[in-house]
């Protein structure tokens, strides 16, 4: 079942090295419009790699990334944050000591209206909090009561909500998150798997790196298998079980690329 | 009251139970210079009670123009060591710059505002090549400035052939910052002034603009900086000339104050200027800290060497004195850190 439209972001045969380790070993990857696409493998499959080389935070040592069909290389995580692509990294990418407000408009700070603002550069923080507050509302994060609060004095919990809503906040393009729920509660990953449904329904497409196989399996639209640097198979939850995924997964079971039927190793 | 207000207020209620000593501790992590300031007032009422010269006006403006300098420089050292750096070569560049404001304008015959310019730019590029070999070479600041603190010593002690440049040599304009103005009682020189300036204008910047985030946040962590839009080396540099501009600022109140240009001088303004930001509440680790208490810093230092000597204390007492309030300010600043692990 492969979608006949052009897919938003497709990657090629990417490579990443760091030093004699291959991290991604000429992956591919294509996400299509609309769509949550999770990424699933074992620990060390390059899936985290994989990602920092679509959102700019590494650069591919081989291979091509198109956006909406036009290659682009970005260099650093700068340029794919103005393309419209948000990202949640594993190590969320949070300033200890600044607070939450601060945290979520870090790099791209709103300016006061008028010359205090154009002329003396002066940084709206009473209007960045306020839509901060709103950003974490929306996540539904009760137990963050202070928006002035430096993110080291939250829970880990907490700094991935903070880190989450950042990327739903600015997110144009397209979202990734690394495995954005690994350190939420049960309440709190629902919350964060809603607010994935909903920036699919707003027409985001969503790249989702999981090791919760029932999250997949609840969210997802196609399923990206990373094994040893490569994509090794990409199904859906219609077409395979959870049991399935994890064989091929861990190599106890190979997939067929031209009709998916599964078979042992051989 | 709904079920879910119950939870609520439980989880408030669960939030806010912290010791007194958290109190202290989260008060102390948010206003870091306030230690330094309680310090200074407790010393200030101390050195009043033992000696009845200390608290005058004409001691306390004395105090003040012997900190301008160590304060100026302080300003520089207090960004940079805000990014987790460290600048040893700030007295270097400020009496590198020293030296070209006073020789081009006294033996080569330049205009005031020409030497003096081009006095600026020497000690912003100095910072700037210390900033690019932080940043683009990717050495340890520690490395880097203790590297360029004897490049620019050596350059400097070439360039003025050793001879001093005195003050009837010099241009009127050079020795301004050195003239007294009364306030009320108080004597203050231009030159303090002109370093309470460049703290205002810092603290400005740091605390309400763009690039005072960056500054903290690089300095904080500075991967998490970079994943998160934040050009970090772009920053860095900008912090790096920034300084320098400041230590060749300083160049002008150096000058000023001791009414000469020396190649001599300024050997000990790098681990002064650390003390001072390092008494004044700023993390050596980076991303914690604010200008504002460095200039408290200094001002300690000032105040205890002057009550100390105004109380007949040997000078090495003193300077003992200054060594055991770095170590309890690290302290303090360690305990604080450990409260938020
Ligand atoms: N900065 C780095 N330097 C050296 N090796 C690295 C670096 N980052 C990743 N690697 C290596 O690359 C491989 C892939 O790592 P990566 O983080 O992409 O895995 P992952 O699939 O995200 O794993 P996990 O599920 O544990 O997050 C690992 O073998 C890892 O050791
Ligand atoms: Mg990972």
């Amino acid at each position: 079942m492969t979608p006949t439209v052009a897919p938003v972001l497709e990657a090629k045969n990417l490579v990443k090295t760091y030093g004699r380790v291959v991290a991604v070993d000429g992956a591919s990857l294509q996400l299509y419009p609309g769509e949550v696409l999770a990424v699933v493998g074992d620990n060390g499959a390059g899936k985290s790699t994989l990602i920092k080389c679509l959102s700019g935070a590494e650069t591919p040592d081989e291979g091509t990334i198109e956006l909406d069909g036009e290659e682009i290389s970005f260099r650093r995580p700068q340029d794919s944050r103005d393309a419209g692509i948000e990202t949640v990294y594993q190590n969320l990418a949070i300033s200890p000591a600044l607070d939450i407000a601060s945290n979520l408009f870090l790099g791209r700070e709103i300016r006061k209206k008028g010359p205090l603002g154009s002329i003396f550069r002066m940084l709206d923080g009473s209007g960045m909090k306020k839509i901060a507050k709103e950003q974490i509302a929306l996540l539904g994060i009760g137990t963050i009561q202070n928006i002035g609060q430096a993110a080291e004095t939250l829970s880990g919990g907490q700094r991935q909500a903070v880190s989450v809503a950042r990327a739903a906040a600015f997110g144009q393009k397209l979202i990734i998150l690394d495995e954005p729920t690994a350190a939420l509660g049960v309440r709190e990953s629902k919350q964060v798997l809603k607010l994935v449904e909903n920036l699919r329904d707003r027409g985001l497409p969503v790249i989702l790196i999981s090791h919760n196989m029932p999250q997949v399996f609840e969210v997802a639209d196609r399923i990206h298998i990373q094994r040893l640097g490569k994509r090794i198979a990409v199904v859906t939850p219609k077409s395979h079980t959870m049991n399935e995924v994890v064989a091929v997964m861990t190599g106890a079971l190979e997939i067929d690329e031209e009709d998916q039927s599964l078979g042992p190793v051989r | 009251m709904t079920n879910t207000e119950v939870v609520h207020d439980a989880a408030a209620e669960f939030m806010n139970r912290s010791t007194k000593t958290q109190k202290v501790q989260a008060v102390l992590h948010k206003f870091p210079w306030l230690s330094s300031a309680v310090v200074l007032i407790i010393s200030v009422i101390t050195f009043s009670f033992f000696n009845e010269n200390f608290m005058t006006p004409n001691n306390l403006s004395l105090i003040l123009q012997q900190v301008a300098i160590i304060g100026a420089v302080a300003a520089g050292q207090t960004i940079i060591i805000m990014t987790a750096g460290i600048d040893l070569s700030c007295g270097a560049i400020a009496i590198f710059a020293s030296m070209v404001m006073a020789k081009t304008s006294f033996v080569n015959g330049w205009p005031a505002w020409a030497s003096f310019t081009l006095g600026i730019i020497v000690g912003t590029g100095a910072g700037a090549f210390n900033g690019y070999l932080v940043t683009k070479v990717r050495l340890p600041p520690f490395i880097v400035t203790l590297g360029t603190l004897n490049i620019f010593l050596a350059l400097t002690l070439f360039y003025a052939t050793g001879r001093t440049i005195m003050d009837q040599e010099l241009d009127p304009f050079y020795l301004k910052l050195g003239y007294l103005i009364n306030i009320g009682q108080f004597k203050l020189t231009t030159g303090v002034l002109v370093m309470l300036l460049m703290y205002a204008l810092l603290a400005f910047a740091l605390r309400y603009t763009g690039w005072g985030r960056h500054v903290y946040a690089v300095g904080d962590d500075i991967e998490a900086a970079r994943l998160a839009g934040i050009q970090v080396n772009r920053v860095l540099l900008s912090v790096y000339m920034t300084a320098g501009f400041i230590f060749s600022i300083t160049a002008w109140i150096v000058i000023g104050r001791v009414a000469a240009a020396s190649p001599n001088t300024g050997s000990t303004l790098n681990m002064d200027s650390i003390t001072a930001v390092v008494i004044g509440g700023t993390s050596l680790f980076g991303g914690r800290g604010a200008v504002f208490g460095s200039l408290l810093g200094a001002v300690i230092v000032g105040v205890f060497r002057n009550g100390l000597s105004l109380a007949g204390v040997d000078l090495y007492y003193q300077t003992f004195a200054v060594g055991v309030l770095i170590i309890v300010a690290v302290s303090v600043d360690q305990w604080i850190r450990r409260a938020h692990k």
